[in-house]
């Protein structure tokens, strides 16, 4: 794949704590912010419909997180681990081929 | 050992060039701007090794210069005044938070308008909920040693917690006086080199400070600086010990208590006006009142045990506050009144408002003071509870 069009972020350990003791003194965070998921932040999920989708990337280009990359098939695809729901792919697609979808937990 | 007839900054400034500190970054504001002219000095006469000096354009980012350098493991240090100290109020809470333990001089100034450069302690009081260790000093001498020690207790491994020494503008700052200063070998045997809770300049295992905390986690930080905080009591407690072993002076009490024995009234308050008030408490000693002294020393962490230990046996407490908290009433007043709510002890407590903005508090005010307390203490009742003790009426 070509990665002038970024690929999905690596993936790293999210750091969980069970007990405040755990917790290193300081509040840092090892290996960057790529164990610090910001993804359980949203409310709606953007689901790409990929029969609708010209690959035109624009998406891509908007996700201010960024949490959007393209696949080997070169369909976009969303990381759910940091996507925050903000839905500005939905609201940008030109085929509105993304739809924001009310997430269960 | 060595003496030194010195102003309050300049014995500021020779502590943090005896504590050996690597980092500078200040911005001038009277009447602190001395301190910073002296380290300067030292840094153009080569007295100083390994001495980075940082001309920054505010106090804001004198306070980020000495958080980044801290973050890698240096040892920093700066020094402010009022407005300034107001400018670095967020950056406080940075320093505080990513545990840096940045050791700063507060000169106390009154808060403008109406514009004052005399002294006043609502500046420093004002960043008490900020995470740093508050210390007040009453001399130069105690200028001096409180910035070694803090260093000593910033750094230690159960701390990890910035602290600011505070000195009254012009009644310390600009006043000189003699300062027994030790040998530098004895210095640095006493304050080893800082070993860092973590250095950023750690490329092979990279990280970042204060990234987000979401409600998962924020939580657990703030108690662990509470946590901290309490521990400093120890800290503070064995590290004056330690120095007064060393060099002479003995600061294991986080209140110092003046002739309190047997005493009926005891005036509490902090600072260089409480070198007034044991003036006075000698004087009144000798026509008959039985008065002491109790000058609070470390303001954060608040020593809770030792005013609960003084209250339970003086009939009257009289708190002195250079400062005033509007819509309530003085700072120490209101920490010490709510600290003895859930104790069995009950002394009648009475808050005089004095020196706002520079006004002289003299050893006749004290006797006053005194006499009013006798009053009160006779008749059972406080005639109110605030007094604005100065005002022109």
């Amino acid at each position: 794949m070509n990665t002038l069009f970024g690929e999905k972020k690596a993936k790293a350990e999210k750091m969980v704590f069970k007990s405040v003791d755990e917790y290193p003194e300081a509040p840092i965070t090892l290996g960057t912010t790529l164990s610090n998921f910001t993804g359980d932040w949203r409310t709606f999920m953007p689901v790409i419909d990929e029969s609708k989708c010209i690959k035109c990337y624009i998406c891509w280009k908007f996700c201010p997180e960024p949490a959007i990359y393209i696949k080997e098939d070169g369909y976009t695809a969303v990381d759910y681990d940091y996507c925050k729901g903000c839905g500005i792919c939905a609201n940008e697609c030109p085929t509105k081929a993304i739809s924001m979808v009310r997430e269960e937990k | 050992m060595p003496k030194k007839v010195v102003s309050g900054n300049y014995a500021a400034a020779y502590a943090a060039k005896h504590a050996r500190v690597e980092v500078v970054a200040a911005y001038p504001i009277t009447p602190q701007t001395s301190i910073i002219e002296k380290i300067a000095e030292f840094i153009a006469n080569g007295e100083v090794e390994n001495l980075q000096y940082v001309p920054v354009e505010s106090e804001h980012s004198a306070m980020a210069a000495c958080i980044g350098a801290s973050a890698t493991g240096a040892r920093a240090f700066t020094a402010t005044s009022a407005q300034g100290l107001a400018l670095m109020h967020e950056m406080l809470h940075w320093a505080a938070g990513a545990r840096l333990p940045i050791v700063m001089v507060d000169v106390n100034r009154a808060m403008a308008p109406p514009w004052s450069v005399w002294d006043d302690q609502t500046d420093s009081l004002a960043q008490r909920d900020t995470g740093w260790l508050q210390f007040y000093a009453e001399n130069n001498q105690e200028v001096y040693d409180g910035v070694l020690m803090a260093f000593k207790i910033a750094e230690h491994e159960k701390v990890n917690l910035p602290v600011m020494v505070v000195e009254s503008a012009f009644i310390l700052s600009h006043t000189y006086d003699v300062v027994d200063m030790p040998e530098q070998e004895e210095i640095d045997e006493f304050l080893p080199p800082r070993k860092p809770l973590y250095t950023l300049t750690d490329f092979e295992n990279p990280f970042s400070v204060g990234a987000l905390g979401t409600p998962a986690d924020y939580y657990e930080f703030r108690y662990k600086i509470a946590k901290a905080m309490e521990e400093a009591k120890k800290v503070i407690k064995e590290v004056g010990k330690e120095y007064g072993e060393r060099f002479g002076r003995d600061y294991s009490q986080m209140i110092e208590l003046y002739k309190t024995d047997d005493a009926e009234i005891v005036f509490m308050g902090m600072g260089s006006l409480m070198g007034t008030v044991k003036e006075a408490v000698d004087m009144l000693r000798s026509e008959g009142y039985k008065v002491g002294a109790a000058k609070v020393r470390w303001f954060r962490p608040f020593p809770k045990e030792e005013l609960y230990e003084l209250a339970k046996n003086v009939e009257g407490i009289a708190v002195l506050d250079r400062n005033f908290s509007f819509g309530q009433e003085g700072i120490l007043f209101n920490e010490a009144k709510g600290v003895l709510y859930n104790t069995d002890a009950k002394p009648i407590m009475k808050n005089y408002i004095v020196g706002l903005g520079g006004r002289d508090l003299t050893v006749n005010d004290v006797k006053t003071i005194a006499k009013n307390m006798r009053e009160i203490i006779q008749k059972g009742k406080l005639d109110r509870e605030i007094e604005w003790y100065h005002l022109k009426r």
